[in-house]
């Protein structure tokens, strides 16, 4: 098979509940070897759509096909090309870990006499090798959940969904399992869904970022932030000289004179400087203006920074409020204030 | 115990035999499977060295084996999970003290001059709408309360294969519980003649009967979250039917006609050793538009 195989695709994918559509008109593919991270604020569709892809819930329109089998139409053989962790995955509690494995390789229809091998070789993925003598609910979160992650690999699936696997997890135990989800990656399709950007950027190669049910952005990390196209700097400038600016807001109606679109916010700091921070549209390099209106205005400029918007801020854009695309036209900044 | 065995485990050994000969002598080491993966990073087994294996493609199983298979799965599963909780001995345990306070000490003074059942199996038959609900609650409640439902449908399982699974499981408990009881006849045989015609009447009847309690339990229990209020409706629902027809001995003509659909007007025909087809189809329909129900349930997660 050709590397660029769809693995999972959406074609108009909704989902209503009652009036309020959860997703709407979604369209996404997933090619064969990417890991994806589905981003977006909890009640974007995330989890919907997840749903929709692993067959648990049907789509009020739209198509999916997961490994080439539409969802709807043939949901066992997609079901059994993935494998599937859901949110907060649950287990049952009073089984033995092994016995768990047992019981999905079970489902799985691995015959007896390779279940242990299949077994092993999770266990040892998902770094279970203590855990096994235990019942799950004696397990710590973290554990549980590489024991769900140890449970959708146990057939080796080509594609896996993952439905924010690292939620409720303490940073040690998410770094943990995002290394894990990183080696499974190498290969296979993974779609995972989270709303912390630092692992999605840890983990993925591309982004998709719902807001609202639909699709806000879709790309490469680093594509995503230069396609925001906003640049800001931090100017702090000292308040004790004689030559000093006397407000935030005479500081704000010079900087604006120098920068024709943008926004000026005030940043906390002690009595003894101005720091506002900048944000511009355009590629243009602003800090030689910046540095001349400050000798011109005789401030003593304590700090001039320049900063290519972070993901998270474009995340930010992106997801707050309906109309993301037009306000991040506007110049960004305008977005956080809500 | 040992019946209740044979019982659940029946599907498994007909689907082993289609699906792969080695599963056979897989089984025997199966137990040592943890103690092997737990030792396994000292000697690397042949097992292990072998290939992740084909993978890739798609595995369906679309044959009635695999039914069986995944069916006879969730089954034990279900079974077994009555064992590794309070719950399934807190069922039996119940079950026994109250058949011994009904049944015990009023039937240790009838039983002199005549050894026959007939008091006992009514005694039990009031328990029926009782336990079954116990037995019953947590199914679909539980899993669903939980969100282990989610993981358990999104295997390539087909929901009738996941209702089958649940309620065989929850039959298996419910098989225990009245196997029990057979300590009461073997009693009183020693005692004195006993007649095994309404012995095995009373005991297929009393199974039907719980198998349908135990079925109406399991469809209250897909359409809630919470497994109290599964037992509870279910035990109401239970005992109002139970008690219709004791209380329609009070009215003649077409009150009768209500007697049909009472459980306990089927199994009382059935314990006087008289196995009617009118019986059976009752019990037989009550199990199956209980079933079905469930699996509505269970499908209107799709499009709610």
């Amino acid at each position: 098979m050709a590397s660029n195989d769809v693995m999972i695709e959406a074609r108009g994918l909704t989902k209503k509940y009652g009036n309020h559509r959860a997703i709407d008109q979604l369209n996404f593919e997933i090619r064969r070897g990417e890991v994806v991270g589905f981003l977006g604020p909890n009640g974007a569709g995330k989890s919907t759509t997840m749903k929709i892809l692993t067959c648990f819930i049907a789509p009020t329109e739209g198509v999916a096909k997961v490994g080439g089998y539409d969802v709807f139409e043939d949901p066992l053989s997609a079901r059994s090309v993935l494998g599937y962790l859901p949110q907060r995955a649950s287990l049952y509690k009073e089984m033995g870990v092994v016995e768990y494995l047992e019981f999905a390789a079970d489902l799985r229809a691995i015959s007896k006499d390779k279940q242990r091998a299949k077994i092993k070789e999770v266990v040892e993925i998902c770094g279970l090798k203590d855990a096994l003598p235990k019942l799950i609910g004696e397990l710590s979160y973290g554990f549980q959940q590489r024991v769900g992650l140890a449970q959708a690999l146990i057939h080796d699936p080509p594609i896996l969904i993952l439905d924010e696997p690292t939620a409720d997890l303490d940073p040690n135990e998410s770094a943990e399992v995002i290394e894990y989800i990183k080696r499974i990656g190498k290969t296979r399709t993974v779609m995972l869904s989270t709303h912390d950007l630092a692992e999605a950027k840890e983990a993925c190669a591309r982004m998709l970022i719902v807001n609202r049910g639909k699709i806000v952005a879709d790309g490469a990390p680093d594509e995503l932030a230069a396609k925001s196209g906003s640049v800001r700097y931090v100017l702090s400038f000292d308040e004790k000289e004689a030559r000093a600016p006397k407000s935030f807001q005479e500081i704000k109606d010079a900087v604006l004179k120098v920068v024709s679109s943008g926004t000026v916010k005030e940043l906390p700091s002690d009595d003894r400087a101005h720091t506002v921070e900048v944000s511009a549209r355009g590629a243009n390099d602003h800090r030689r203006e910046f540095f001349k209106l400050a000798v011109d205005k005789g401030w003593t400029l304590l700090e001039l920074r320049r900063e290519t918007l972070q993901l998270e801020e474009v995340f930010r854009q992106l997801t707050v409020g309906g109309d993301a695309p037009r306000r991040n036209a506007d110049g960004g900044r305008a977005a956080n204030k809500e | 115990m040992s019946e209740n065995e044979s019982k659940t485990e029946a599907p498994e050994a007909s689907a082993s035999e289609e699906t792969a000969a080695p599963e056979a002598e897989a089984q025997g080491g199966d137990d040592k499977a943890l103690a092997d993966v737990a030792a396994r990073e000292e000697k690397p087994s042949a097992a292990e060295a072998r290939p992740a294996g084909g993978g890739a493609g798609p595995v369906v199983r679309g044959s009635v084996g695999s039914f069986f298979s995944n069916t006879s799965t969730i089954a034990s599963r279900e079974f077994g999970s009555y064992f590794s909780s309070a719950l399934g001995y807190i069922v039996i345990g119940m079950f026994l003290l109250l058949v011994g306070f009904l049944v015990f000490f009023p039937f240790a003074f009838l039983v002199i001059g005549k050894a026959s059942l007939q008091p006992m199996f009514n005694s039990i038959s009031w328990l029926l709408p009782l336990i079954s609900p116990a037995i019953a609650m947590r199914t679909f409640a539980e899993e669903k309360r939980t969100g282990t439902l989610e993981m358990l449908i999104t295997q390539p399982v087909r929901d009738w294969e996941v209702i089958l699974g649940k309620y065989l499981g929850a039959l298996g408990l419910l098989a225990v519980c009245i196997t029990a009881t057979l300590t009461y006849p073997f009693a009183i045989s020693r005692m004195g003649e006993l007649d095994w015609g309404p012995v095995i009447g009373g005991y297929i009847g009393l199974f039907l009967g719980g198998a349908s309690y135990v079925a109406f339990g399991v469809m209250v229990s897909s359409y809630t979250k919470d497994q109290i209020t599964a037992f509870f409706v279910a035990f109401i629902v239970g005992a109002l039917f139970f008690l219709l027809n004791k209380a329609l001995i009070f009215f003649g003509g077409a009150a009768t006609v209500l007697e049909y659909l009472c459980p306990d007007y089927h199994f009382t025909s059935i314990a006087r050793g008289v196995i009617d087809a009118r019986n059976i189809i009752y019990f037989v329909s009550v199990i199956s538009v209980s079933l079905m129900a469930t699996a509505r349930s269970l499908d209107s997660r799709r499009w709610s």
